[in-house]
């Protein structure tokens, strides 16, 4: 086995050997440390010179603490020339960066976790809700919302005795949530039954095809959706 | 220092950003006796010294609003103390001055012979600690009284990570040879 210190201080460091310095003021990741601590253990010539570094340290702590404190002039030295520093008029942001920092600050370590958790859980139903639309839409049973032209809120697709059903290609903008597209498929009696290729969702309007100028009307009027980047006919 | 102090420093500076002058008495209370003692093992003058922490925190009074947070407020402090600390050195008189020829009046006017005479190791250590070079004192004590992580001395000292392990690799290693020709033997290297 390799002793990971060097007798020969002419030969370059080890990379653990470098660290002990770290490792005796408690500064290393976990895992830096649990190297450190392994090499110690099978290596003697290490640990001696381990022994050295914790003698070094706790002499420059003590040298550095018998260094004693600044007077009181340089406080007031200081709060002199602040004083004499031209008035500071807070901007919008700094006063909202504060705000923030401060509500972070008196949080506590466990509302902290509570908040991170309900975030976490928060992320996963989102995803649970993408996963359900995409699964439900891959099936090949797929079916349309009802389609009753009865209705105040008729949707905008009309039958044409049988023939296959509009179908549109739309890209939605990168923030489009989960829900505005939700309400959007509600809204416009559709639904995704292919996607996202290139970003672009195959959504079906309804049970039964449209004519020319209802599909090019239904076109813009999914263009002028917020939510919507690109609505085209399918090729 | 804990994470909880260091948010709360996030916070002092956001409100110094804002002009809040009790802010930065707390600040100044909370790091001025370290900012002191980086500034004095640096320029070694009490008098130098204590005029630098005054020019250090009035740079975080105007330079709060800068401040991105992305290291520690301690860190911070301590990167603009040496870099005040070193242009005090250079406007000083015997800024011609290289760590050879430093050390070379150092190793005098500190005479570690006498504490090994002593026999007492611990003064010994202590005497040689002061006599290295300015970098290498810098180095050894951001890591050992700052406890500052590889990454923070990178950050201060603005070198690369490696460099700074090797560079105090070989302070230890300057500071054994002191002590070797000092009379003590430690059973390193």
């Amino acid at each position: 086995m390799m002793a990971a210190s060097k007798k020969m201080l002419d030969q370059e460091p080890s990379e653990i050997e470098m660290l002990l310095p770290w490792h005796a003021a408690g500064t290393l990741n976990a895992r830096d440390a649990r190297r450190v601590e392994e090499a110690l253990a099978r290596d003697p010539e290490l640990a001696k010179q381990y022994a050295v570094i914790r003698e070094e340290f706790a002499e420059t702590i003590d040298l550095n603490e018998s260094l004693g404190a600044p007077s009181a002039r340089a406080m007031q030295k200081l709060f002199a020339a602040i004083d004499a520093e031209p008035e500071r008029k807070p901007s919008v942001w700094s006063k909202i960066s504060a705000a923030i920092s401060e509500f972070f600050a008196r949080l506590s370590p466990r509302t902290l976790a509570w908040s991170a958790s309900l975030g976490a859980i928060a992320l996963l139903l989102q995803a649970g809700v993408i996963g359900a639309v995409l699964m439900k839409n891959q099936a090949s049973t797929f079916q349309t919302a009802s389609l009753d032209m009865t209705e105040k809120n008729a949707p905008i697709t009309r039958d044409l005795g049988g023939a296959a059903p509009t179908r549109l290609l739309v890209r939605f903008t990168p923030d489009a949530r989960v829900a505005d597209i939700t309400a959007l498929l509600d809204n416009y009696q559709a639904s995704i039954v292919d996607g996202a290729n290139g970003g672009l969702f195959r959504l079906q309007f309804g049970n039964s095809a449209i004519g020319k100028n209802d599909v090019a009307a239904l076109m813009a009027r999914l263009q002028k959706e917020k939510i919507v980047s690109l609505a085209v006919e399918t090729p | 220092m804990s994470a909880t102090q260091a948010a709360s420093d996030d916070v002092l500076i956001a409100r110094i950003a804002q002009g809040d002058r009790l802010a930065m008495q707390v600040l100044y209370g909370r790091h001025h006796v370290r900012v002191f003692r980086f500034g004095l093992r640096l320029v070694r003058d009490e008098q130098v010294a204590e005029d630098l922490i005054s020019e250090v925190f009035l740079d975080v009074w105007r330079q709060a609003g800068k401040f991105e947070g992305r290291s520690a407020v301690s860190t911070w402090l301590l990167a603009i103390t040496r870099f005040k600390a070193l242009s005090a050195l250079r406007r000083r008189k015997d800024v011609g001055l290289d760590d050879e020829a430093a050390n070379a009046i150092e190793d005098t006017s500190d005479d570690p012979e006498v504490a090994a005479q002593k026999k007492d190791t611990s003064d010994a250590l202590r005497k040689c600690l002061t006599s290295l070079s300015q970098d290498h004192r810098e180095i050894v004590d951001l890591v050992y009284y700052h406890e500052k992580s590889v990454e923070e001395v990178a950050e201060i000292v603005g070198i690369p990570e490696n460099t700074v392990k090797t560079r105090l690799f070989y302070a230890r290693k300057k500071l054994a040879e002191l002590l070797k020709a000092a009379g003590v033997e430690r059973g390193w290297p």
